[in-house]
């Protein structure tokens, strides 16, 4: 049995009138790579914050490596590392003075190697003695990718790593991300606004919505070739619908504020094609949307 | 706590505003002396005029230890605001910078994190102190030369003997000391409940400048508030230039008018260094950390 690395139960947060997070509850097992995603004030960054102790929570439970955040939040923020957001980091100093210092925080002592290894890791090994004040934004995400990585943590969280790289560094990312979790068996919990990268890396992903989970489950089974959605375009939509609705189709029809939509398996859809045509639908298009990014579209477009 | 208290003072040290403070003390102390290199005699003269009839001086009233106690009238009032200048900044740029999010998902907790800020900054402040100290007093030494102390106060004069001088000195920069810590405890307090640099430093300005006033106004109403008042003991550091006399009217060598008074202001800036730092970290500690 998989040991649940977070463990996260009716968590909510409160700011004035606004529920910023509203009743979340998930679970995080070891050596996943685990996508969240939302959209833009969805509550992403607020439950991650929760989750690193910034933030404090209105209500629910947060247990990490099985232990909870409060009265153990010093040991359980040993064996983290994290990128909250923007790289923001000290213009002032050199990549190489940020890891040294930022070894100094950590219980184990961590070599000038180890530092060195890490700046090559993220690609700053020429650039460590210049000031992070001359530093593109694709490099201080790196290197705060870097002090995240530094003390060897089990568990890594990164909100939007890849925000200001270019593909070449985005595309590091994602190796770097899969290599943590499949070569080192690290736990992996990241989000971003690039759903694509996350439908490339997550293992499981948990989708959330104004402060709600809407779904959550394996990257497998939220892209189940059985589980295809697929968009109907036709002259008469309203007509096409209540024809489908008179069908053995009635049971697939996806309620949505626009557009018809149908959940059907990926092999039915020739049937459904000769449905349409027979039934004297003035057909435009019919179109399978089996990526992350649709499914994520079409679950949040609808509340 | 060592490793983040070396952590905040690494940052210190690298960071150029830093500086600012110690080139603005050097070049108001170099200035003043230079002006009282050259025309000192003419200044002496002046300070002199209204008691020349009346008391005649001998050596050297000029002398190193004079010109130390006018540079700490006059920049004992300002360096604060140098003070201010980092210490409102301690927290409430980091939350500007967004590195504050860094530092408190380290293993170590808010209140350490809060109270090594503090640790530098006071040691930041001793330091602004002891280069103060070194210009005003041991630069003015070398440059003017020592002789009897001679203090001219409102409706009094103070004859202090020079082998009685330097100890006072070292006495009224420990003082200033407690001083400057309430100023940099009290921005620190600012610098927690805002996520700007500016504002901080600002807020912290405007309140030694509005308690100032209110220490210094002479309304029955503020009275009652004064004596609890930080502004109205941190100039209390002249009390070591207050020198108790006997019967024949002659300074008692080694002596202090009131030093209940002293012990007493070191009391009432210590209770306020240690509310503004407990109340920091009861703000920090509640916030939560969105920037």
């Amino acid at each position: 049995m998989s040991m649940s690395v977070i463990k996260v139960q009716a968590l909510s947060k409160t700011f004035g009138a606004l529920k910023a997070v509203d009743q979340l509850s998930f679970e995080v097992e070891a050596g996943q790579v685990y996508g969240f995603l939302g959209q833009n004030g969805s509550g992403k960054s607020t439950t991650i914050r929760m989750l690193l102790s910034l933030i404090h929570p209105s209500e629910g439970k947060i247990e990490i490596f099985g232990k909870s955040l409060i009265g153990h939040r010093s040991a359980i923020l040993e064996q983290i590392g994290a990128v909250i957001e923007r790289p923001d980091l000290y213009p002032y100093l050199t990549a190489q003075e940020h890891l040294t210092l930022f070894a100094k925080l950590r219980k184990q002592k961590i070599s000038a190697a180890k530092i060195e290894a890490t700046l090559s890791q993220v690609g700053l090994l020429a650039r460590a003695h210049d000031k992070v004040q001359t530093y593109s934004l694709g490099m201080k995400q790196r290197l705060g990718i870097g002090i995240a990585l530094l003390h060897d943590p089990a568990l890594i969280i990164l909100d939007e790593p890849t925000n200001g790289l270019d593909p070449q560094g985005i595309a590091d990312i994602r190796q770097l991300i899969k290599s943590l979790s499949k070569d080192q068996g690290k736990t992996v919990l990241v989000s971003s606004h690039l759903l694509s990268e996350i439908e490339q890396i997550a293992t499981h992903i948990l989708i959330i919505h104004q402060g709600k989970k809407m779904a959550e489950g394996p990257t497998s089974s939220l892209l189940d070739p059985n589980k295809t959605i697929v968009q109907i375009k036709t002259l008469d939509d309203q007509d096409a619908k209540q024809k489908l609705m008179d069908s053995a189709y009635r049971a697939n029809i996806l309620e949505r504020s626009e557009g018809l939509y149908l959940s059907i398996p990926k092999l039915d859809i020739p049937g459904l094609n000769t449905f349409l045509v027979a039934s004297n639908i003035a057909l435009l298009s019919l179109e399978s949307k089996n990526s992350l990014e649709d499914y994520f579209l079409q679950l949040t477009s609808t509340y | 706590m060592w490793p983040i208290i070396q952590i905040e003072l690494f940052k210190i040290y690298k960071r150029p505003r830093t500086y600012i403070a110690f080139g603005a003390i050097a070049a108001l102390i170099l200035v003043i002396q230079m002006g009282l290199k050259i025309d000192g005699e003419a200044y002496a003269a002046f300070l002199m005029k209204d008691i020349n009839d009346t008391l005649t001086v001998d050596g050297k009233v000029l002398n190193g230890y004079l010109i130390c106690y006018i540079l700490l009238q006059l920049l004992l009032v300002h360096v604060p605001l140098l003070v201010a200048l980092i210490a409102a900044d301690m927290l409430s740029g980091e939350a500007n910078l967004g590195t504050l999010r860094l530092l408190f998902t380290t293993p170590y907790s808010r209140t350490q994190w809060v109270l090594a800020k503090f640790v530098a900054a006071s040691l930041y402040t001793i330091l602004l102190l002891i280069w103060l100290a070194f210009l005003a007093l041991f630069l003015s030494m070398w440059i003017f030369g020592t002789d009897d102390l001679f203090l001219m106060k409102s409706n009094y004069v103070v004859l202090i003997q020079e082998q009685d001088v330097f100890w006072r000195y070292l006495g009224a920069f420990v003082f200033a000391s407690f001083s400057l810590l309430t100023v940099a405890a009290l921005g620190f307090l600012m610098s927690s409940l805002a996520n700007n640099s500016i504002g901080p430093i600002v807020a912290t300005i405007s309140a030694i400048v509005f308690f100032t006033i209110l220490s210094t106004l002479n309304i029955p109403l503020f009275n009652v508030v004064k004596p609890y008042l930080f502004t109205t003991h941190m100039n209390n550091w002249k009390e070591f230039f207050d020198i108790q006399v006997n019967e024949s009217n002659d300074a008692i060598t080694g002596s202090i008018l009131n030093v209940a008074k002293i012990k007493n202001s070191i009391l009432v800036l210590t209770v306020h260094i240690g509310l503004f730092v407990g109340a920091s970290i009861w703000i920090m500690k509640k916030k939560d950390i969105l920037s």
